[in-house]
C-alpha cells in the first residue's frame, strides 16, 4: 500500500509554474471559443493571443522581480528552475511571439490563419518552449521540448502548399531524431549518476572525478547531435533551408529565433559545466562545430538565388556564431548570447517580415521562388521607403555599427578576447565580413540595379497592413536606436546572467 | 553654442539630410547648397574659435552611451583634426554646388550629407568605438554613390571598395577591443576613449600585434601597397563627386588615424615597423607613378598619382618626428585639395565628351583656354611646384623623413620626378598640339557652375602655398604633443633615440641661443 504523501503547498512553490500555464490556459480557452460560436474572424484570435502573452509577460516580470530578490527559485518537486537565463530566455521567447503574431493580419488571406488551431497550437508551443528553459530536468526538457516541437511541424504544415509538407516532414523526421538522440544521451547520464537533474549529474560526475569519462563522452555525443539538429549546427543543418523555405516567412523568421533561444539555453546548462569540467574533447569538438556552422553556411548563403533561403543560412550562422559564447562560457559571454539574441530577433523578425509583406498568393509564371533576388531589382525606384527598410535590416545583419546587431557582435568578440580565444576573435569577425557579401547582394539589387518586374511598387508591400507596418516599424526602431537601450539592457542581463552563476 | 559645435557640424547635415526628403526635386540643390555652406560656416566658426596655441583637445563633449562597457560619446579636435573637419565640410560644399545635370540629384544630395555627417563624425571622435561607427558608416553613403551613380562597372567596384574596407576595418575592431581589455587589466575599468588609451603603456610584444591589427584597417583604407587594388575600381567607376569625396577626404581617414591611433599608443611598434612601412611606402609612390604613366585613362592618371602621393604621406607619418608629421598632415589637407581639384576638372571633361580616354583629347589648350589654365595649375601643384601647397607638405614630409634614413628619401624624392614626368606627359597629350578630333572642336569651356568649385580650390591652391603659416602653426602645436608623448611612452632604446625628444631639444636650442649671448 503506497503511504500518503505529506507536502506542503507552500513549499511546491506552485507560481514557478504561472507562466507557463497561462498560454496553456489560453490556448484552451481559443479552442472553447471555437467550440461554441466557430467561424469568427482571425483578428480575434490574434488579440486574444496578443493578450495572453501580454498578460504571460507581465507574470514573467513578476518572477523577474522576485528573482532579483530572492535568487533562484526551485519548485513543484524542485522540478521547476526560474533563474536568470530563465527569465531572460523566456522574455525573449514571449517577446518575440508577441511581435510575430500579428503578422498573421495579412491583407491577404492565407490558409493557416483561418483555423483557431494555429493560433491554439502556437500558444501551446509557447508553453513548451517555456518548460524548456525553466527547468533542470532532463525529462521536463525532454517533455517541453517534443510539445513544442509538435505543435510547430503542425503550424509549418498548415501553411498548405507542397513545400511546407515537405517541409513540415522533413522537420518532422529531423526532430524525432533528435529527440532520440536526446533521450538517449540523458538515459546514458542517467545510468552514469541516477539522476535526471542537471546540477546532480554535474555534482555526481565532479564527485567521482569523471572516473568513467567514456560513457561521458558517449553521452555528450547524444546529446551534441540532438542540440545540433534543434540549433542546425553544420553538420547537422541540412533541413533548415528548405524547412524554411517551406513555411511561410513569418513562421521562418520566428523559428530562427525562438526555438533556437530555447535550444541555447538548454546547451547553456549543459555543456557548460562540462567544458568547465576540463572535458578537453568537447572543447575541441565545441570549436570545430562552432568554426564550420559560422564559415560554411556563410560561404552557403553566398551562392543562394532565393532571399529567404539566403536568410536561412545567414541564421545559421548567425547561430554558430552565438554557439560561441557556449564554448567560451564566461559571464560575459554567456550576457553576450542574450544581448546578441535579443538583437537579433529585431532584425530578423524584421527582415523575414518585410519578406512576409511582399509574398504574393501566387507566383508568377517568371519568378522561380517566392522571394528571389531579382524581385527585387530596382525596388528604390518603386517603393524607396521599403527598400530602405529592408537595407537598414541586412546592414544590421552584417553587423555595420551602429545598428542592433553591431553591438551584440562587439560584446561577443570582446568577450572571446577576454578570455584567451583571439584565434576564434578573428575567425568570427572575418566572417562578418564575409557575411557582408550577401547581405550587400541584396541592397545592390534594391538600390542599384533596373526594376525587373513591371509593377510599379505594390508586390512589395502587397501584404502590407497597419498592424503588420506597426511590427515592421517596431523592428525598424529596435535595430536604429538600440545603442540606447544597450546600456540598460547589459546591466540586466549581465545582473541576471551573473546572479545564476554562468 | 560653442560647448556643442562639433556635435551640431556632425548631425545638423544628418538632420537636413532627414528634412531633405520632404523637400521637392527640383529645390533640392539649393536646399543641399544651402544646408552645406551653413556646415561649412560652423566649420569656419569652428576654426575663429580655435585657440592655436592650446595642444591638447578643444570643444570637448562627453555623453554616456555604454558606461557599463566603457563606451562613451566623446568629440573633441586639436590642430591635427581641425584642418581635415573643415576641408570636408568645404568639400561637401563646393561638390554640391557643382553638381552637373544628374539623375535622382535628390538622393544623391541626401547621400552626400549623410556622408558629410560620417566625415565631421570620423575626424573629431575621441572614443574608439563612435570612431569605429563614423568609420564605418561613411561606408554606405560611398557605396550607394558608386553603385547607383557610376559607370559600367559600378557594381563590382562599389562592393569590392565595401567588402575590402569592411573587412579590415573589422580586424581593427579587433585590436580596439584587445586594447579596451588591455585598460581594463591595468585599470578595472572599461573605456575607449583615446585619450584614457594614451596613457596606457603596453609591453612592446602587445604593441606589435595590436600594431598589425590596427594596421590592417588602416592600411587598406589609404589605400597603401599591397592594399590599394580597390581603389583604382572605385576611382574609374565612381561619378565625378565620389571621387573627390573618395580622394579628398575619405582616404585622409586611414593616415589621420594612423596619426591619431597607431602613433601614440604604440611608439616601440612604430619605430619597429618604422622601415618595412617606409619600404612599403615607397614601393608604392615609384610603382604607382609608374603605372600612372601606362594609363589611358585621364582619370586613371589621376587616381594612381593619388595613390602616388599617398605614400608621401605615410612617409611623412612615419618619420615620427615633428617636421615629418606635421608634413604629412599639411600634404593631407594639400593632397584633398589638389586630387580633389584634378578628379572635379577630369570630370569637367567628362561630361563635355564622356571619354576619359586621353587619345581622345589633344589641342584642349585651344578651345578651352580656362580650363587649360586650372589644369595646369593643378597639375603643377600635384607635380610639387614651389609656391603651390604640395610643395610645402612634401617638402616637410621628406625633410622629416630625411633624419630618419638618406636613402630611402631619395629614393622617395626620385619618384617625384616620376610624378612629374607622367603628368607633364598627360598634360601634353591633352592639351597641346593641334585639335585632332572633331568633336574637340567646339567643346565650350567651364561654365560658372564648374568654376564655383574650381576657382576656391585654386586660391587655397596658391595660397597655402605661399603662405602656409595660418595652418602649419596650427598643426605644429598639436604635432609637438604628440611626438613628446611618444617619447615619453617609448620604451626600448631604439624608440628613445629614434624620436625626438622635443623637451630637450627646446631647451637646448635656447641655450645655445643664451651661449651665442
Amino acid at each position: 500500500m503506497l503511504s500518503p504523501v505529506n507536502v506542503s503547498i507552500e513549499s511546491l512553490n506552485l507560481m514557478t509554474l504561472v507562466p507557463m500555464l497561462i498560454p496553456i490556459v489560453g490556448a484552451l480557452l481559443i479552442l472553447v471559443i471555437d467550440l461554441f460560436k466557430s467561424e469568427q474572424d482571425r483578428s480575434l484570435y490574434v488579440m486574444l493571443s496578443l493578450l495572453i502573452l501580454g498578460v504571460d509577460f507581465i507574470s514573467l516580470m513578476d518572477s523577474a522581480s522576485v528573482f532579483h530578490k530572492n535568487g533562484t527559485i526551485m519548485g513543484v518537486f524542485d522540478v521547476m528552475l526560474i533563474d536568470g537565463l530563465a527569465i531572460l530566455s523566456q522574455f525573449i521567447i514571449v517577446g518575440a511571439s508577441m511581435l510575430f503574431i500579428p503578422l498573421a493580419l495579412t491583407h491577404k488571406r492565407f490558409h493557416e490563419f483561418s483555423y483557431p488551431e494555429f493560433f491554439a497550437l502556437f500558444l501551446f508551443m509557447i508553453a513548451g518552449f517555456q518548460f524548456m528553459v525553466a527547468t533542470d530536468n532532463l525529462i521536463l526538457i525532454f517533455v517541453g521540448l517534443e510539445t513544442a516541437s509538435l505543435a510547430l511541424y503542425t503550424l509549418i504544415a498548415m501553411h498548405n502548399r507542397d513545400k511546407s509538407f515537405e517541409a513540415a516532414v522533413k522537420y518532422f523526421t529531423m526532430g524525432a531524431l533528435a529527440a532520440g538522440f536526446f533521450s538517449f544521451g540523458s538515459m546514458i547520464f542517467y545510468a552514469l549518476t541516477g539522476s535526471v537533474e542537471i546540477n546532480q549529474i554535474a555534482e555526481v560526475l565532479s564527485a567521482n572525478k569523471y572516473a568513467d569519462i567514456g560513457f561521458v563522452l558517449v553521452g555528450v555525443v547524444f546529446l551534441l547531435a540532438s542540440f545540433g539538429f534543434k540549433l542546425s549546427i553544420v553538420p547537422f543543418h541540412t533541413w533548415t533551408p528548405d524547412v524554411y523555405e517551406g513555411s511561410s516567412a513569418a513562421l521562418a523568421g520566428y523559428m530562427s529565433i525562438v526555438p533556437k533561444i530555447a535550444a541555447f539555453i538548454v546547451a547553456m546548462r549543459i555543456f557548460e559545466f562540462l567544458i568547465h569540467s576540463g572535458v578537453v574533447w568537447l572543447e575541441v569538438i565545441l570549436y570545430i562545430f562552432v568554426v564550420m556552422t559560422m564559415t560554411l553556411a556563410n560561404v552557403w548563403a553566398l551562392v543562394q538565388t532565393d532571399v529567404k533561403r539566403m536568410l536561412a543560412y545567414s541564421s545559421i550562422s548567425h547561430a554558430g556564431f552565438v554557439m560561441a559564447a557556449i564554448l567560451i562560457g564566461t559571464t560575459q559571454s554567456n550576457s553576450a548570447l542574450f544581448l546578441y539574441w535579443i538583437l537579433f530577433s529585431f532584425t530578423n523578425l524584421g527582415s523575414f517580415s518585410m519578406l512576409w509583406i511582399s509574398r504574393q498568393k501566387n507566383l508568377p509564371a517568371h519568378q522561380q521562388s517566392d522571394h528571389s533576388y531579382n524581385k527585387f531589382a530596382g525596388m528604390i525606384k518603386t517603393a524607396p521607403v521599403a527598400a530602405s527598410i529592408m537595407a537598414l535590416f541586412m546592414l544590421s545583419l552584417a553587423g555595420l555599427p551602429p545598428f542592433g546587431l553591431f553591438w551584440g557582435k562587439m560584446y561577443m568578440v570582446s568577450s572571446a578576447i577576454t578570455s584567451g580565444y583571439t584565434v576564434l576573435a578573428l575567425i568570427m569577425v572575418l566572417n562578418s565580413a564575409i557575411a557582408g557579401y550577401y547581405y550587400l547582394k541584396l541592397i545592390v539589387y534594391m538600390f542599384m540595379r533596373e526594376p525587373i518586374m513591371e509593377d510599379s511598387g505594390h508586390i512589395y508591400s502587397a501584404n502590407a497592413t497597419l498592424p503588420l507596418k506597426t511590427i515592421i516599424g517596431i523592428a525598424a526602431i529596435g535595430t536604429i536606436f538600440a545603442f540606447l537601450a544597450i546600456n540598460q539592457l547589459l546591466e540586466f542581463i549581465t545582473m541576471f546572467v551573473y546572479n545564476s552563476g554562468y | 553654442m560653442l560647448d556643442h559645435i562639433l556635435s551640431i557640424l556632425i548631425f545638423f547635415p544628418a538632420l537636413a539630410a532627414m528634412l531633405g526628403f520632404v523637400v521637392h526635386k527640383d529645390s533640392m540643390r539649393s536646399y543641399g547648397v544651402a544646408v552645406a555652406t551653413i556646415e561649412f560656416a560652423l566649420s569656419l566658426w569652428l576654426w575663429f574659435a580655435f585657440d592655436s596655441t592650446v595642444s591638447g583637445m578643444q570643444f570637448m563633449e562627453q555623453i554616456a552611451l555604454v558606461p557599463t562597457f566603457g563606451i562613451n560619446y566623446i568629440v573633441g579636435v586639436d590642430g591635427i583634426s581641425l584642418f581635415i573637419v573643415i576641408l570636408a565640410s568645404f568639400f561637401t560644399m563646393i561638390g554640391i554646388a557643382s553638381l552637373g545635370e544628374t539623375k535622382d540629384i535628390k538622393n544623391l544630395i541626401i547621400t552626400l550629407l549623410f556622408l558629410q555627417m560620417t566625415m565631421a563624425g570620423v575626424f573629431s571622435a575621441l572614443d574608439a568605438i563612435v570612431f569605429y561607427v563614423f568609420w564605418e558608416l561613411s561606408l554606405v553613403p560611398m557605396l550607394y554613390i558608386i553603385g547607383a551613380w557610376g559607370g559600367p562597372l559600378r557594381i563590382y567596384a562599389s562592393v569590392k571598395f565595401f567588402l575590402y574596407t569592411f573587412a579590415g576595418s573589422l580586424v581593427m575592431l579587433v585590436g580596439m577591443l584587445f586594447m579596451a581589455y588591455f585598460y581594463f587589466q591595468a585599470t578595472g575599468e572599461w573605456s575607449f576613449a583615446i585619450l584614457d588609451w594614451y596613457r596606457l603603456i603596453l609591453p612592446e610584444s602587445f604593441q606589435l600585434w595590436l600594431f598589425a591589427a590596427f594596421f590592417m584597417g588602416f592600411a587598406i583604407k589609404v589605400p597603401m601597397f599591397p592594399f590599394h587594388t580597390w581603389l583604382p575600381y572605385a576611382h574609374g567607376q565612381a561619378p565625378t563627386i565620389g571621387s573627390v569625396i573618395l580622394a579628398a577626404i575619405l582616404l585622409k581617414m586611414g593616415t589621420y588615424a594612423f596619426i591619431r591611433f597607431s602613433l601614440p599608443l604604440f611608439p616601440d611598434a612604430s619605430v619597429y615597423f618604422m622601415f618595412p612601412i617606409a619600404i612599403l611606402a615607397i614601393i608604392m609612390i615609384i610603382y604607382t607613378a609608374m603605372v600612372a604613366y601606362a594609363q589611358k585613362d585621364i582619370k586613371q592618371v589621376v587616381a594612381y598619382s593619388s595613390v602616388s602621393h599617398m605614400g608621401v604621406i605615410i612617409l611623412g607619418t612615419f618619420a615620427l618626428n615633428v617636421e615629418g608629421i606635421t608634413g604629412s598632415i599639411f600634404l593631407m589637407i594639400a593632397h584633398g585639395v589638389v586630387s580633389g581639384a584634378l578628379f572635379f576638372l577630369v570630370g569637367v571633361i567628362y561630361d563635355r565628351r564622356h571619354t576619359k580616354y586621353m587619345s581622345e583629347f589633344g589641342g584642349l589648350a585651344h578651345v578651352m583656354p580656362r580650363y587649360a589654365t586650372i589644369f595646369g595649375l593643378m597639375m603643377m601643384a600635384s607635380v610639387g611646384l614651389p609656391l603651390t601647397i604640395n610643395f610645402v607638405g612634401e617638402f616637410l614630409s621628406l625633410l622629416g623623413f630625411y633624419k630618419q634614413s638618406h636613402i630611402l628619401t631619395l629614393l622617395a624624392g626620385t619618384a617625384i620626378i616620376v610624378g612629374a614626368i607622367y603628368m607633364l606627359a598627360a598634360y601634353k597629350k591633352m592639351f597641346f598640339g593641334v585639335v585632332t578630333k572633331e568633336e574637340n572642336k567646339n567643346l565650350p569651356d567651364v561654365n560658372k557652375r564648374e568654376l564655383i568649385a574650381l576657382i576656391p580650390l585654386a586660391i587655397i591652391t596658391v595660397w597655402l602655398g605661399i603662405y602656409p603659416k595660418p595652418v602649419l602653426g596650427t598643426i605644429n602645436t598639436s604635432v609637438e604633443s604628440v611626438v613628446s608623448l611618444m617619447h615619453e611612452k617609448a620604451q626600448t632604446q631604439e624608440a628613445k633615440s629614434r624620436i625626438p625628444n622635443i623637451a630637450k631639444e627646446a631647451s637646448a636650442a635656447k641655450n645655445s641661443v643664451e651661449e651665442a649671448h
